[in-house]
């Protein structure tokens, strides 16, 4: 057990550096691949509520096959394809040469589109979910749209979708592990070389497990929190 | 159109930003900065230390051979079923992780002149008997002699699980001359492939000789041994290269004269004796 | 564009096809009865249901990546299981993968089918019990039916997840597609087309699964056919 712990701890034996450096590394792709997917989900739910048929084809389009594959193969496909397009890109801009795209950006981006299909999904619920009553109120006084998206639409939906958003989170906060296949270290890549280098698998990935365990309920509750904070007035009424 | 345009600028320039900002991408064709990759879990020849910094003979070499070129160079990591595509996509502008010239791979890159070379061989746990033609050399050059020995090679492996990292040379050997007696099992990194070894997954491993004296020296290792012949020639490659993009010539000949220069003032031998504990470096 | 070169990808990816399907069914099979158990353990006793939320918890919580080198890697770590009556099956990767897909899936099964249970209405439940059916009989004739019934939509989105999660086996040494895939990769140094064809293959593994679902709600709810809504 005392062996167990000198391997993750700070001494100069342990990994505990590079493992609370990784969860880190793995904290905020997650927080910038769930704020890329927040994006892709409002600009969906908006082409699904009320764009034209283009739009609304392209939206489904893009959440059916972004729930349809692998996001093993996503990453895989920005991985590759990222850069190649960006070069393609950056050659019509005159611009001479290759460019890259590093392991955290892929992931962002792979992991925040993804996530982006699923958000479309819950948004699109959670503004059907709006009782259509309030936003006829809102017309009838006379509210004009930027308005009405800020004072009714927005915080009225904000709160019927945050369980669901919280869902998302989580799934975003377990697929970023995937991310390790890039070569970015972030916390199961850092798990995977330090199992590799010291031959104890067991140890190492059962602490990986719990790191995300952790990960994963401190910020439900942080959701619950929130969730809990958007109710009280309706409790009070 | 002209809102689309816009559009379409607007977004390249993000991309450009993003990547300017996300790498250090060499864009300048006179080689004043070079991205180099490696894998990085390819011991002695590139590792990662714990607190995530990359060593080994390569990293070493590659800094010597930089100087020697007067460039200023980047490593980084890639894993290694993705670091020839990586190349060709621009992720970086060398490969510098033990690759093996090969026919195959010349198709889609080019190489440096090699400048290490290790044969490859079996490892074994050391509970287990010893395959046949133990140290022997099998040249597949010599197609008569070496179409026997691997005759005789395969009717003693027959039924046997055989370990490989995939897309490597061993893989490609034992998958072309022995897929009908063995059963293979390709794995992403030579780690893994140890892990299972030592499990008992797989009966043994097919590795480079050289790669094979650091892993018995971590823990575990002292339970294996090296067994069976030494393949070379052939579809084994002509040692080890730097591996270069086919239109950047111009670098394949810098990379050239700073291997041979650095083979002529002794380095190249030193570094290999100081991570290998033998000179493998190619003779010039 | 090179034809003859997707053609001979497609025709590769598509061999590989059975092995996939194979690591869905198996264990998605062996998942559900496990989920099964452990909505009944659930419901059994508070001991059992502390059990089974600490199992949900766990499997929900990490991720299924970080599940199948734990058990493939992690347990190989102990002589005792290698010397065990197990190890013959978890010596083969295409065990581990089902066992933690399985175990995985398990985990979000039991809490559909839990959601399930919760829906049937309490009438009906009396209503059996007036008729005079033992405890086993309103399960099997009652309960169950009406509580597979109404997670199956739920349960139509989960067996689309473990489609999805049998190309993590890839990374555990299993061809199957996304495993094959990476090989031609490999091989092919082409890695963008190759990917799309395997994307392609997915999305028609999960279109026809989704319309099978639908099929199937529709065959178990007859008298919702038909009906305006």
């Amino acid at each position: 057990m005392q062996a167990y712990f000198s391997l993750i701890g700070f001494g100069p034996q342990g990994w505990g550096a590079q493992l609370a450096w990784a969860t880190l590394m793995t904290l905020s792709v997650s927080v910038a691949a769930f704020a890329t997917g927040t994006v892709f989900g409002v600009a969906g739910a908006w082409a699904k509520l009320s764009g034209g048929p283009v739009l609304r084809g392209l939206a489904d389009a893009y959440t059916t096959v972004l729930r349809g594959i692998p996001d093993l193969l996503v990453i895989y496909l920005f991985y590759f394809g990222g850069s190649a397009l960006l070069t393609r890109l950056g050659t019509l801009m005159g611009h001479d040469g290759f460019l890259g795209l590093n392991g955290f950006v892929v992931g962002m981006l792979a992991i925040g589109v993804v996530s982006g299909a699923y958000q479309t999904e819950v948004m699109r619920a959670a503004y059907l979910a709006i009782p259509r009553g309030e936003i006829e109120a809102a017309r009838a006084v006379g509210m004009g749209r930027a308005l009405m998206l800020r004072r009714i639409v927005a915080p009225r939906g904000l709160r019927i979708a945050l369980p669901g958003l919280g869902n998302v989170w989580q799934q975003v906060l377990k697929e970023s592990a995937l991310i390790s296949v890039t070569g970015m270290v972030e916390l199961l890549r850092q798990i995977h070389i330090a199992a590799g280098s010291t031959r104890l698998p067991f140890d190492f990935y059962a602490t990986g497990a719990a790191l995300f365990l952790l990960l994963t309920t401190i910020t439900s509750l942080l959701f619950r929190g929130a969730e809990r904070r958007t109710q009280r007035h309706e409790r009070a009424r | 159109m002209i809102v689309f345009r816009m559009g379409l600028a607007a977004v390249t320039a993000l991309a450009l930003a993003m990547s300017m900002s996300a790498m250090p991408s060499a864009m300048a064709k006179d080689w004043t900065k070079l991205v180099i990759a490696t894998e990085g879990a390819f011991p002695p020849y590139n590792m990662t230390t714990p607190d995530g910094k990359l060593v080994g003979f390569e990293i070493d070499m590659a800094h010597d051979l930089c100087a020697r070129m007067k460039v200023e160079c980047t490593i980084v990591a890639q894993d290694w079923d993705g670091i020839i595509p990586g190349l060709n996509a621009g992720k970086y502008d060398a490969i510098i992780a033990g690759m093996s010239i090969t026919p195959k791979r010349r198709e889609v890159i080019d190489f440096s002149v090699p400048y290490v070379s290790s044969p490859a061989t079996f490892e074994v746990p050391k509970s287990m008997a010893d395959l046949p033609m133990l140290g022997e050399r099998i040249n597949l050059d010599d197609k008569a002699a070496s179409d026997a020995a691997i005759a005789k090679l395969g009717s003693a492996l027959k039924g046997k699980i055989v370990g490989a990292q995939v897309s490597t040379i061993q893989a490609d050997f034992l998958k072309t001359y022995l897929s009908k007696d063995i059963e293979l099992r390709t794995y992403p990194s030579n780690a893994e492939q140890d892990l299972d070894l030592a499990a008992g997954r797989i009966d043994m491993a097919f590795a480079s000789s050289s790669y094979l004296v650091s892993a018995f020296a971590k823990p575990g290792g002292e339970k294996m041994k090296m067994s069976g012949p030494f393949v070379t020639g052939g579809m084994m490659g002509a040692g080890s290269g730097v591996g270069l993009r086919k239109a950047d010539t111009d670098l394949k000949d810098k990379f050239d004269a700073a291997i041979k220069a650095s083979y002529a003032d002794g380095t190249m031998s030193k570094l290999t004796v100081q991570w290998f504990k033998i000179d493998v470096a190619v003779k010039y | 564009m090179d034809l003859a070169f997707l053609g001979e990808t497609l025709l590769r990816l598509a061999s590989a096809i059975p092995t996939t399907l194979e690591l869905a069914f198996v264990s998605v099979s062996i998942g559900l009865a496990l989920a099964l158990l452990l909505a009944l353990l659930r419901a059994s006793s508070v001991i059992g249901a502390a059990c089974v939320r600490a199992y949900v918890f766990v499997f929900r919580g990490s991720p299924l990546l970080v599940q199948i080198f734990l058990i493939y890697y992690g347990l190989g770590q102990f002589d005792a299981v290698r010397e065990s009556f197990l190890w013959p099956f978890l010596r083969r990767p295409w065990w581990c993968a089902i066992l933690a897909l399985a175990l995985n899936t398990a985990a979000y099964g039991s809490e559909i089918i839990r959601g399930g249970l919760a829906a049937v209405p309490a009438g009906s439940i009396e209503a059996g019990r007036v008729a005079g059916m033992s405890r086993f009989t309103l399960y099997r004739r009652i309960v169950l039916p009406l509580a597979l019934r109404q997670a199956l939509p739920a349960y139509g989105s989960e067996i689309i997840i473990m489609v999805k999660s049998t190309s993590l086996a890839s990374i555990i040494t299993i061809t199957e597609l996304t495993g094959t895939a990476r090989q031609i990769v490999s091989d092919s140094f082409r890695a963008i087309e190759v990917f799309v064809c395997a994307g392609l293959i997915y999305l028609a593994i999960n279109f026809v699964l989704t319309r099978a679902v639908l099929l199937l709600e529709r065959t178990l709810t007859p008298h919702a056919r038909g009906v305006p809504r």
